[in-house]
């Protein structure tokens, strides 16, 4: 559900139109169909055909000090035509309840600086890499990932407990009434240990990590303004992802994950609603949430742990750990985009 | 008040001829002035953009002296966390490219705005380039302010296609980075940015003759302003007498003549501005090409109006009219109400004032003797200029007169006899246009001499530098290696090895030299010990360029430090424009004390004219990579050519401003002195005649003017080459002498003061006898 590279690589468009750039375009490059196969370790790789792409993944992280925090890696891919050339884009992101530190770096392709290689896997772009330790199974099994963000560094490893799982219909996510759509499948099952490098010294931390695979070439509705995106590790066990587009057309969506790794799409029946903005950067974005899927028992309220989470990039954005208490104890990862 | 007000600018509407005088000259010395500011502004200001580019100027560098670096080396340093930003510079058709990568540049200059749709896509494809004016490649380029005429930025793979390389030139590495790059990449070492202001230092040189020359010009305006202001005081003595009799006092008549000093000064001072704006649009062009040819120094050639300069231009008018004006308002000041209302204008210049002036021309030169024999430093030499052309200004009257004097003595008749004394007698009027023509024709000497030396020898030194036909740089040691054995006897192969290391305490380069004829026979040492040439080549010792040697007075024969070993100075040798320390030793020298040096570049010596295409075709070397004699020589020459519009156009316009001056002179001094020419037209001589003698007389003024010109401007050009370069730039230049040049200018002088007379002698002429008559009348 991150949409952020087309602003980057848009700007002009993006600025003219708000978040409607966002939604044109896509001719010529090749667009996600309904029933989708993915073969792996390929698909773990990058898709060229299609205009965006990217590896995500967030942590949410219990420190040798008793604090909670939060980390992001994330690469983007972007085509800049159907022929090339293409562009990289790193982001990575570290949270500490009274800190955010940023990562950014851009890169072309072609040079070795940036890239993805789906046997053995391999993401990195400068000194971020995301690399692939399994010995067997999955590629996504196992990886080991670090990146620079400002001051601070880390270097953590993971291992899934669980198996891969598809969005939307099966790995087919559609973002609006009309269809735009992309490919869109996670591993949500990370056990997480590694070590933050803080500026004051390093902490040793455990928790769990959700990395999302997604890539497509007309991602938004015209008239979308922006979004609020959920990724959550419930204390049963169960996953939840759950985004709502907010503008003209709103629009709604969760996954909810069994311990199992049993997938059931919802359409409906979702209700997310801010409670409380605070002022970030010179606007007013929310910091707590209500997140409720009635039909599941799911009545949460979600908290930032850090409310100044502040991506401060190129095109800024808010993203950190969060905190929920209600129906259920929960924590997982909170982004917002189009608040101005 | 107002009355009086009305009276003083009814002088104005009476002598409309003076106002435009005040004015224009005034506006010429503002303008030359501001106009030479401005292209100094702009060049200036197009080289902080150029040394800033991507931070060029202050970022350390990694580079590799064994191979050509490439994108991989690039990635790999930032795939180890090394914020590195590769650029690879070169030419194209002319235009100066520079490459870069916008992903990983430092914000801020030099760096496009891709924020346009599809720009970054066209960026990088390489269908578009940013460019200053002038910029041409066979991709698009867009207009981007700020960047350089004749250079544009591209990507760096869209530069590395148009200059056919897959190489890079260096990487530039952000601060706060600690360690050594060989750890990535092997072979790899930081290098310091280039010393700081090299391009400032460089085009110092170039830019002090424009400095001068406009300081020259306002001087030689300030000579007219001076003049026309002092003749409309004097002129309005008996008004001034008139006004103070009636009960205007003292000080308001001194303000109101002020404030029409003022006005009159800030109109002819944006007249100046605008004239200054026009100066410099005209020969900027001329100026960024010699700038950019000469040292790579790229300048905008668009002019932009900065308010700065406005402002900087009033000021310089009204500060020269208040220097100009000030000894009148001052004396004004201080006039008895019952002063006697004779004009005396041209009253003023006794023999106590020619006295006092050839007194203080002597202590001016013996000042400026004195500051050329222990003077120390850059302003120590411009106050040697100033004290020599002020000196030989104030010297001019008494030895025109000394000169007319003399010649009196020598004529016979009456006629020839009053001609001559009637020219001693003008002297004084006529002396402050005579100084401002002295100064311009000795700024043209003087400036005419140390450009042609310049050319002169710097062409010299590159026959010297470039003996060489074929200039080859391998892709690493190995393609050197095969381009030797590829050329085998047809050129001597001739390795050019260089380290950067500390030369005499300060960073500088070491080369190593092999021995060739080309060397021995062509290099002329500036100092040297017995037999310096075998000497060098049996590792006995080190030649040192003229700079570090004037730097650390180190002569043949004394010790130098080079890179931590001390070695025996051999000779000194010429090193023009070379800001840096440098020193050479014997090949075999070298090669044994750095081994490591880089081993790609070589000299070829040849008459082989088909050597360079069969280079070319056999290992495919860029055009940056084979460079021929020939070309860098004509190329240098065109820049040469550059700088001499240039200065032809400034000689052209001081002269014109004396011209200007003079002529103003003689027409007020053409009414001034009827009286003079009455009684000679009542004893017989026709008006014709009379009119043709005053041509005469001031072509007569102007040869002797030119005259002492000449040894003015020889020794003005001594102290720009000898004593301001030196203290400047480290090395001095050899003066050599263009008397054609002088006599050209000679003539040019003589041509402006026939001109000058021209008008006023053909009034005279044409003067209704009845006028002259009046004169008996005695209208006073």
């Amino acid at each position: 559900m991150r949409w952020l590279v087309l602003w980057l690589l848009f700007p002009a468009t993006a600025q003219a139109q708000g978040f409607a750039g966002l939604g044109q375009g896509g001719e010529g490059f090749a667009l996600p169909a309904p029933d989708p196969t993915f073969a792996f370790p390929e698909d773990h790789g990058p898709h060229p055909d299609y205009r965006i792409e990217w590896w995500y993944l967030t942590a949410v992280l219990d420190g040798a000090d008793g604090r909670t925090y939060g980390i992001q890696w994330t690469l983007f891919r972007s085509a800049l035509t159907p022929e090339g050339p293409q562009v990289w884009m790193g982001h990575s992101g570290i949270t500490t309840p009274d800190a955010h530190f940023t990562g950014e770096t851009l890169a072309r392709g072609g040079i070795g600086q940036a890239g993805v290689t789906a046997a053995p896997f391999a993401a990195w772009i400068d000194d971020f890499a995301m690399t692939s330790t399994a010995t067997d199974g999955d590629a996504y099994d196992a990886l080991a990932v670090a990146a620079r963000a400002g001051a601070a560094s880390y270097a953590l490893d993971l291992a899934a407990t669980g198996p891969l799982v598809f969005h939307g219909d099966d790995g087919f996510s559609v973002k609006s009434e009309s269809g735009q759509a992309s490919y869109y499948y996670s591993q949500p099952f990370y056990e997480v240990a590694g070590t933050l490098s803080l500026p004051a010294g390093d902490v040793a931390v455990t928790g769990q990590g959700w990395l999302d695979r997604e890539w497509s070439s007309q991602p938004l509705e015209g008239d979308q303004e922006g979004w609020d995106w959920f990724s959550l590790h419930l204390d049963d066990g169960h996953r939840l992802m759950a985004f709502r587009l907010r503008g003209g057309s709103p629009f709604l969506y969760a996954t909810w994950i069994a311990p199992d790794g049993t997938v059931e799409a919802l359409y409906d029946g979702i209700e997310i609603e801010p409670l409380e903005t605070a002022g970030v950067e010179g606007r007013d974005v929310p910091v707590r949430f209500r997140l409720a899927i009635p039909a599941k028992g799911v009545d949460l309220e979600v908290a930032a742990v850090n409310p100044d989470s502040w991506q401060a990039t190129l095109f800024p954005y808010w993203e950190g750990p969060v905190v929920a208490e209600g129906s259920h104890r929960a924590r997982g990862y909170l982004e917002m985009t189009g608040y101005e | 008040m107002r009355a009086a007000l009305g009276a003083l600018l009814s002088h104005w509407r009476r002598h409309p001829l003076q106002a435009l005088t005040l004015i224009v000259g005034l506006a010429l010395a503002t303008g030359l002035w501001t106009g030479v500011q401005a292209i100094n502004a702009q060049a200036r200001t197009s080289y902080d953009w150029a040394a800033a580019q991507l931070g060029q100027d202050s970022l350390e560098r990694i580079v590799h002296p064994g191979r050509d670096l490439a994108l991989a080396d690039f990635a790999a340093f930032r795939r180890a966390g090394w914020p590195v930003t590769p650029v690879l510079e070169g030419r194209v058709r002319g235009t100066r490219v520079i490459g870069i990568d916008p992903f990983t540049a430092p914000p801020g200059e030099g760096v496009p705005d891709l924020s346009g749709a599809d720009d970054l896509t066209a960026f990088l494809t390489g269908e578009l380039a940013f460019g200053g004016a002038g910029a041409a490649l066979p991709i698009a380029v867009r207009r981007l302010d700020g960047v350089a005429p004749g250079t544009a930025v591209a990507d760096i793979a869209a530069v590395q296609r148009l200059l056919g390389t897959a190489r890079i030139d260096r990487l530039l590495l952000l601060p706060g980075v600690e360690g050594d790059p060989a750890s990535v990449v092997p072979g790899t070492a930081r290098e310091a940015p280039p010393a700081e202001g090299d391009l400032d230092r460089l085009t110092d040189s170039f830019h002090l003759n424009l400095t001068a020359f406009g300081l020259l010009a306002f001087a030689v305006g300030l000579f007219i302003v001076n003049a026309a202001i002092g003749l409309a005081f004097e002129q309005r003595r008996p008004l001034f007498r008139t006004l103070r009799a009636i009960g205007l006092s003292a000080r308001a008549l001194t303000a109101l003549l002020a404030g029409e000093l003022l006005i009159l000064t800030l109109v002819a001072g944006l007249i100046g501005c605008a004239l200054g704006y026009l100066v410099a649009a005209a020969l900027l062009p001329g100026v960024a090409a010699t700038l950019g040819g000469l040292y790579g120094a790229p300048v905008d050639g668009g002019l932009t109006l900065a308010p700065a300069w406005w402002l900087t231009g009033l000021g310089m008018a009204v500060a020269g009219a208040a220097l100009a004006g000030g000894q009148s308002l001052w004396q004004l000041a201080r006039l008895p109400v019952l002063a006697p209302a004779m004009p005396r204008a041209w009253a003023r210049a006794r023999a106590a004032t020619l006295r006092r002036q050839g007194a203080g021309g002597v202590a001016l030169l013996a000042a400026a003797a004195l500051l050329g024999a222990f003077g120390q430093g850059l302003g120590a030499g411009f106050a040697l200029l100033g004290a020599l052309l002020l000196g030989a200004a104030l010297l001019l009257p008494p030895l025109l007169v000394a000169a007319l004097d003399g010649l009196s003595r020598l004529v016979r008749g009456p006629v020839a006899e009053w001609m001559v004394a009637d020219a001693r007698q003008q002297v004084p009027g006529l002396s402050l246009a005579l100084m401002a023509l002295l100064l311009a024709l000795a700024a043209n000497v003087g400036v005419g001499t140390m450009v042609g030396s310049f050319r002169e020898t710097f062409t010299g030194w590159l026959d010297q530098r470039l003996a060489a036909q074929l200039y080859v740089t391998g892709a690493d040691e190995a393609q050197a290696r095969e381009i030797a054995a590829f050329v085998g006897d047809r050129a001597d192969v001739l390795p050019i090895v260089s380290v950067q290391t500390d030369v005499a305490g300060a960073p500088g380069e070491l080369f190593g030299q092999p021995d060739h004829p080309i060397f021995r026979d062509e290099w002329p040492l500036l100092d040297a010990v017995a037999a310096p040439w075998d000497r060098l080549h049996a590792g006995e010792g080190a030649l040192l360029n003229e700079q570090t040697a004037r730097r650390m007075d180190l002569w043949a024969g004394d010790a130098v430090d080079l890179g931590g070993t001390a070695w025996e100075v051999l000779g000194v040798y010429s090193d023009y424009g070379n800001p840096r320390g440098q020193a050479i030793l014997g090949l075999g020298a070298f090669d044994a004390a750095y081994p490591e040096a880089d081993r790609r570049r070589l000299a070829l010596v040849t008459g082989d004219a088909a050597l360079r295409d069969d280079l070319e075709a056999r290992f495919g070397l860029p055009p940056d990579r084979l460079v021929d004699q020939a070309g860098i020589k004509r190329f240098s020459l065109d820049v040469f050519e550059q700088t001499f519009a240039v200065t032809r156009a400034l000689n052209v316009l001081t002269l014109g401003v004396a011209g200007f001056a003079l002529w103003a002179s003689l027409t007020t001094l053409g009414t001034m002195r009827l009286p003079q020419v009455a009684p000679v037209w009542a004893l017989g001589l026709t008006r014709r005649a009379i009119a043709l003698s005053d041509l005469a007389r001031a072509t007569l003024l102007a040869a002797l003017t030119a005259a002492l010109a000449v040894p003015v401007g020889l020794a003005l050009a001594w102290v720009l080459l000898a004593v301001v370069n030196v203290a400047a730039f480290g090395w001095r230049l050899p003066m050599l002498v263009y008397p054609g040049q002088w006599l050209e200018l000679a003539l040019w002088a003589l041509l402006a003061a026939a001109l000058a007379a021209l008008v006023p002698a053909w009034r005279l002429w044409r003067m209704a006898p009845a006028r002259l008559v009046g004169v008996f009348a005695g209208e006073r």
